[in-house]
């Protein structure tokens, strides 16, 4: 059990380190790093006080991008939500989509036949595919290694990418699925290409470990750093790779099975150190996971209709009721939570981000190490600010 | 797990509670929850994380809910004796609400892979008293999700060690999510140097081309 106690104390007035004859060092210097800063993932700033190069307080300071998101959920119909989700996390459109579409079907009582379940289960391993493609790529951005291994990742994101064009016609913005079903369905060519795609994609991440994982300089930088112990992280709500990373064998894919997850045949990685290499590696075994579901599901997707011929898009009243649903994103557990008053429009609607929840042990994560770590364990933590500021 | 009416019976049995209801929830697929009274709030939150059949040791999600005062209208069927014949007649009952403000945790168990246990808390009314106990000493989880909920409710966490406006600006008024916010016109609008140097300006124009 892990009590409060057993967490480590936090303090929020620092000092200088003191020498021998107990006088200070030096002085503490205190830093913003950001908003406009290439390493923190779009407009973030972290307050940062330095003692020498070392961390003794961080402060992850956001809201640049905050737009009320629930706000404008509660003033618009159900539908319409939908688009919006898209710019949640905006690099994993397909997931917010089925996140939303997954708690009104279940608020409303919603069916999806089989073809829609398929396609969603595809649509939504590519985007974890191209979402921790990206990330490794930024990640080894914020470590150095400037511009190279990120358009590796981002060649394989257009194959993506390009396949989400022609199924949805946005690259990004992809607004694909709806309340019982998706709008609109994939042709056998799609899907032969989504094949070539798959079947390639094992090859690129040898080639793309066969740079990094075993690369002396990613090992230094990221072994027994930033280490977030299990206790912390299930105490601290943290979800996805970095809970894995940290030990918490806990994905919604199996705890929860939505969807049709309970007919695939997958593992979850788990690390052990709960360091930054971990979080790397877990991402990197997630990948080659999500690329068995792929052909698992590109093999056996059946002939069908792709939406409930019942489910209503216009004039959808669902009955008053609330209810809670999550799935497992790229990023941890995507939550929405909607209360019905039987009105056109929810009147509570709530987004549970998983990178805003990330965020709260940035702090913990990042004490004790080089400003320059700092910059490396925030890369780890995956964040996208769309999600955190909403 | 345990159904919500036999963890009720525990926690009545345990701690001297002076309210706890079970609310429904009329969407079927959706969970019931425990209304607590915002004084044993903690306690019972630390029943459910410690409790060795429960061990609800995650909290997933904190959501802040907003209820303005209102006449809630429910439509009631009612049979009567009309001339002898029984007849059904729907009679409304109209109810006040008094408003307050809610907070919802959805706590799981990572241990046991079980949940969720829906908790509630209600302020005491929309104004003078809107104080809740935090949640975050037992569930770090809580932390900047209690803070955002200050910042966009106005619920006052007490036992919150780092409780700031998080996605507002520091100097901002008012509560944007509550139902009865309105946004101003101009969020951005202050009066700049600029326009003193425009009325500033205005004297030295020629009369026939003052704009």
């Amino acid at each position: 059990m892990n009590s409060i106690a057993e967490l480590p104390p936090r303090s929020f007035e620092v000092k200088p380190k003191l020498d021998g004859q107990g006088e200070p060092m030096g002085e503490l210097l205190e830093i913003s790093m950001g908003p406009h800063h290439p390493s923190t993932h779009g407009v973030f700033r972290m307050d940062v006080v330095l003692d020498g190069e070392e961390v003794v307080k961080l402060k992850p300071v956001f809201g640049y991008l905050h737009r009320n998101h629930e706000k404008i959920g509660e003033a618009v119909s159900y539908l319409s939500t939908m688009p919006y989700t898209d710019r949640l996390d905006y690099f994993c459109s397909m997931t917010n989509n089925w996140a939303y579409a997954l708690t009104i079907e279940r608020l409303a009582g919603l069916a999806v036949p089989e073809r829609a379940e398929y396609i969603r289960v595809i649509m939504a391993e590519l985007t974890r595919l191209q979402n921790h493609t990206c990330l490794i790529g930024f990640f080894m951005q914020d470590m150095g290694a400037l511009g190279t291994p990120m358009m590796y990742a981002f060649r394989e994101r257009e194959k993506i990418l390009d396949l989400f064009e022609s199924a949805s016609g946005a690259r990004m913005m992809c607004n694909y699925m709806r309340f019982g079903g998706v709008r609109v369905d994939v042709d056998a060519p799609w899907l032969a290409q989504a094949k070539q795609v798959t079947d390639d994609y094992g090859k690129f991440l040898d080639e793309f470990e066969a740079f990094l994982t075993q690369n002396e300089i990613l090992l230094a930088r990221t072994q027994h750093v930033g280490v977030l112990p299990r206790a912390l992280a299930v105490n601290a709500s943290i979800t996805g790779p970095m809970l894995r990373a940290s030990g918490g064998n806990y994905d919604l894919r199996k705890v929860d099975k939505y969807g049709i997850y309970s007919r695939f045949d997958f593992k979850v990685p788990v690390g052990e150190h709960g360091d930054i290499y971990d979080r790397y590696m877990v991402r990197v075994l997630e990948m080659r996971e999500s690329i068995k579901i792929l052909q698992a599901a590109l093999r056996d997707i059946p002939a069908g209709p792709f939406m409930d011929p019942k489910a209503r898009l216009r004039g959808f009243r669902p009955k008053p009721g609330e209810v809670y649903g999550r799935i497992e994103g790229p990023k941890g557990e995507l939550g929405f939570y909607v209360i019905s008053g039987g009105s056109p429009n929810p009147y509570r609607y709530r987004v549970r981000p998983p990178s805003f929840i990330n965020l709260t042990i940035l702090e913990d994560l990042c004490l004790g190490h080089k400003i320059s770590d700092a910059v490396v364990i925030l890369g780890s933590v995956d964040i996208v600010l769309g999600e955190v500021d909403r | 797990m345990e159904t919500l009416e036999q963890i009720k019976a525990r926690l009545e049995k345990i701690l001297p509670l002076t309210r706890l209801d079970l609310l429904p929830n009329e969407c079927p697929a959706g969970e019931r929850s425990l209304l607590v009274d915002a004084a044993s709030g903690f306690a019972v939150a630390q029943f459910l994380r410690d409790d060795p059949q429960l061990l609800l040791d995650y909290c997933s999600n904190v959501t802040g809910i907003d209820w303005p005062q209102a006449t809630i209208k429910t439509k009631v069927k009612k049979k009567v004796l009309v001339g002898g014949v029984e007849k059904e007649i729907e009679e409304i009952i109209e109810t006040l609400r008094s408003g307050h403000l809610e907070v919802v945790y959805h706590l799981y168990s990572m241990a046991l892979k079980q949940g969720p246990v829906v908790l509630r808390l209600r302020s005491e009314n929309r104004t003078d008293n809107t104080r809740l106990p935090s949640l975050t000493p037992l569930w770090r989880g809580a932390e900047l999700q209690e803070r955002e909920i200050y910042d966009l409710y106005g619920v006052i966490f007490e036992g919150h060690s780092d409780l700031r406006r998080i996605l507002m600006w520091d100097g901002f008024v008012g509560f944007p999510m509550r139902r009865d916010y309105v946004a101003p016109d101009d969020f951005e609008y202050e009066p700049t140097p600029h326009d003193e140097g425009l009325q500033e300006a205005k004297k030295h124009y020629p009369a026939e081309v003052k704009p």
